[in-house]
């Protein structure tokens, strides 16, 4: 069964069953216990990754070293070969053979490696996946049983308070004969300063043409006409 | 983060609040710490906030089961459905009989987002229930 299935089967049980816990507290803790074994885990096999990946290096290096050498001792009996000293370029073939015994015993380990790190490293995203998909359902258990225990806190808190959930249109018809009331106070205020501030007797002297009056190019003009 | 930070951020605020709105905040007591948040003027309406291990709960009350009228339900669940992703930042749920607009904040988030996300779940509770008449009795 997923999560939510889960969740939502104890849910609706819990509806009919008031006060059973909608997830039991041990379990709880049983899981948070496997998740942090299973970090564990991945931290090991995160350092278990570095170390092999160290031999992994040390290796191709070995490799190298040898594939080098073996090269090299080639020339030597090439040349000892060609100077005609068979003694001498037979002792450096036997050389060789044991590079090339060392070689093989290195590049199989080498592959070993190559194989372990990626089977640590599949491993590792795997875990990695696993540990974030038990904390998202861990989460998902958690915060079911604190809403229900929030809602039973705040079911109290009214029956206790005397008060009671209003039914929602009540509600909104007083939000909004509040939100009424204070723009009418809003409007009534800038209202009133308006007709009391000076500004308004200014206003109404200035209509009525009494006291001083702005002069316009017009008027100038009007003035000087009547000269 | 626990209520108690955040009832004391609202309550500092006072009349400071970059939103315009002023908060009055009160704990309940219970098996887990739920903060009555209510907006000055909307005190019908209040914000329950709690904290879980990773997340802050905004939840607001719209109306119970027994509000709806039944042959219109299904009308309703499909409006709400439809008009859960352009809601901003809130989206509907059922808790018991009720229903509710909630929101949820990373535990890390700051003040100014818990106060932006309150400020915005209240806007919202009030226009669904608004939008929402009709469907109730």
């Amino acid at each position: 069964m997923s999560i939510f299935k889960k969740i939502l089967t104890a849910v609706r049980g819990g509806a009919t069953e008031v006060g059973e816990a909608i997830v039991d507290a041990n379990s709880t803790r049983i899981f948070e216990q496997e998740i942090r074994d299973a970090e564990n885990h991945l931290t090991k096999a995160k350092r278990d990754l570095t170390e092999v990946m160290a031999k992994q290096m040390a290796t191709a290096r070995e490799v190298d070293r040898l594939k080098r050498e073996i090269a090299e001792h080639e020339g030597y009996a090439t040349q000892a070969l060609s100077k005609g000293n068979e003694a001498l370029a037979l002792e450096v073939a036997e050389k060789i053979a044991s590079l090339e015994a060392e070689l093989a015993e290195q590049q199989t380990a080498h592959d070993q490696f190559i194989g372990n790190v990626e089977r640590l490293k599949d491993l590792i995203k795997k875990s990695e996946r696993q540990v974030s998909d038990y904390k998202r359902q861990l989460s998902m258990v958690k915060t079911t049983d604190s809403v229900q225990k929030a809602t039973a806190a705040i079911t109290d808190n009214f029956v206790s308070g005397n008060g009671k959930l209003l039914n929602a249109k009540d509600s909104l018809e007083r939000i909004k004969a509040k939100q009424q009331a204070f723009d009418d106070k809003l409007n009534a205020a800038e209202q009133l300063e308006a007709e009391s501030g000076d500004k308004s007797l200014e206003d109404k002297l200035k209509a009525a043409g009494i006291g001083a009056q702005e002069s316009s190019a017009n008027s100038i003009l009007e003035r000087l006409k009547n000269k | 983060m626990n209520i108690h930070n955040i009832a004391q951020y609202l309550n500092d605020l006072g009349d400071q609040a970059s939103t315009g709105y002023k908060f009055d905040c009160q704990p309940i007591a219970g098996e887990v710490d739920v903060l009555q948040v209510t907006i000055e003027g909307r005190e019908e309406l209040p914000i329950f906030v709690s904290v879980t291990d990773d997340q802050i709960l905004c939840i607001t009350y719209l109306w119970g089961e027994e509000e709806v009228i039944s042959e219109k339900r299904g009308e309703m669940l499909e409006a709400m459905l439809e008009m859960n992703i352009p809601m901003p930042l809130s989206s509907f749920a059922k808790v018991d009989n009720k229903y509710v607009v909630f929101g949820a904040l990373t535990i890390h988030s700051s003040m100014d987002d818990i106060e932006h996300e309150l400020v915005v779940l209240s806007d919202n509770a009030v226009d669904v229930i608004d939008d929402m008449c009709e469907y109730l009795s």
